[in-house]
């Protein structure tokens, strides 16, 4: 009998999973495809816990409870993960099947244009930098020059 | 007593976690769970700009088993329509306008709108005025808001904002 739920448990979970998963192909744009692994998952992530935690309590010594510690964490981490994607998707102003609110747009304009005046600021310190040791082409990555005068002594390998 | 005892709240639960963590409540674990409980909130004061306070515990419970039900409910939800035709679907964005100001009632409401169905938080205002949400499947953005502002936000205002 308690097989029984075990493995009932066991193929709701995993089943979930997989919808979860499949969602991720069959839905069309990025926004809808977040759905999936946030809901779907945590259900199916849910039922696996929940098997899991009666398995052990049952079968060992001990009474297992990290499976609901698990389940906490997965509840509260799920839709801020989520979240961060959806914003950044946003900034970046990623094609969407729903029509994004002219307000957003106007604050995203707003954004890319503060982002914008940061990449100047580092284009400018990189190029003060940049005079020294690189070359023009690795100016225009900032992350790459950063490296590079961090480490001055390597040989770089982008160099032309 | 504040100083002392900054997050009344915050000591039982990481003291739980703490026995969570290590599977045992032998007195010895009880013990370091509320050591650890009182000195985390008062090494990490300053990170904790606002004071919590909950106001109507039973309210809370019943949030939380309500939020429990509509994410099983969620899953089957959205579930149903992953496996449903895929080009039928009617994705919106919808603007929510908020009731709520302390930023832990707005990032409880943010988090159970994730986790509830077909709805996704997408982004906050910067005057905190309203959430953006992004529904899978919506062709009545009216009555989700009703339903998301009954359901959800008047409990959390209850519990954390009530007068």
């Amino acid at each position: 009998m308690l097989e029984f739920l075990l493995s009932l448990l066991v193929l709701t979970g995993a089943s979930f999973a997989f919808i979860g998963s499949l969602g991720l192909i069959r839905l069309k744009d990025l926004y809808t495809r977040l759905h999936g692994p946030t809901k779907a998952t945590t259900l199916g992530v849910g039922s696996l816990l929940i098997a899991s935690a009666i398995y052990f309590s049952t079968y060992s010594e001990q009474i297992s409870l990290h499976e609901f510690l698990i389940t906490i964490f997965l509840f509260i981490t799920a839709p801020v993960s989520a979240h961060l994607l959806a914003k950044a998707a946003l900034h970046l102003g990623l094609p969407s099947l729903a029509e994004i609110p002219e307000a957003e747009e106007a604050g995203q304009t707003e954004m890319t244009g503060t982002a914008q005046t940061g990449a100047t600021e580092a284009f400018e310190k990189n190029e003060r930098i940049g005079s020294e040791n690189a070359s023009p082409g690795e100016k225009a990555r900032p992350e790459k020059s950063e490296s590079i005068t961090k480490t001055p002594g390597t040989p770089d390998q982008t160099r032309p | 007593m504040t100083r002392l005892l900054p997050h009344p709240v915050l000591t039982p639960v990481l003291a739980f976690i703490w026995l969570l963590l290590n599977n045992s409540i032998a007195p010895g674990q009880i013990t370091l769970g509320l050591i650890f409980g009182w000195a985390i909130p008062v090494l990490t004061i300053h990170f904790w700009p606002d004071k919590v306070s909950i106001r109507r515990p039973a309210v809370l419970i019943r949030y939380l088993m309500v939020l429990f039900y509509d994410i099983i409910k969620a899953n089957f939800t959205v579930a149903r329509l992953i496996l449903g035709n895929t080009d039928q679907l009617h994705p919106v964005f919808i603007k929510l306008p908020l009731d709520l100001t302390t930023d832990l009632a707005i990032g409880l409401l943010a988090n159970s709108i994730t986790l509830t169905p077909g709805t996704l938080w997408a982004r906050l205002s910067d005057d905190h005025s309203y959430l953006l949400i992004h529904a899978l499947n919506e062709t009545d953005p009216d009555r989700l808001i009703a339903t998301i502002k009954q359901r959800y936000e008047k409990p959390l205002k209850e519990i954390f904002e009530s007068c």
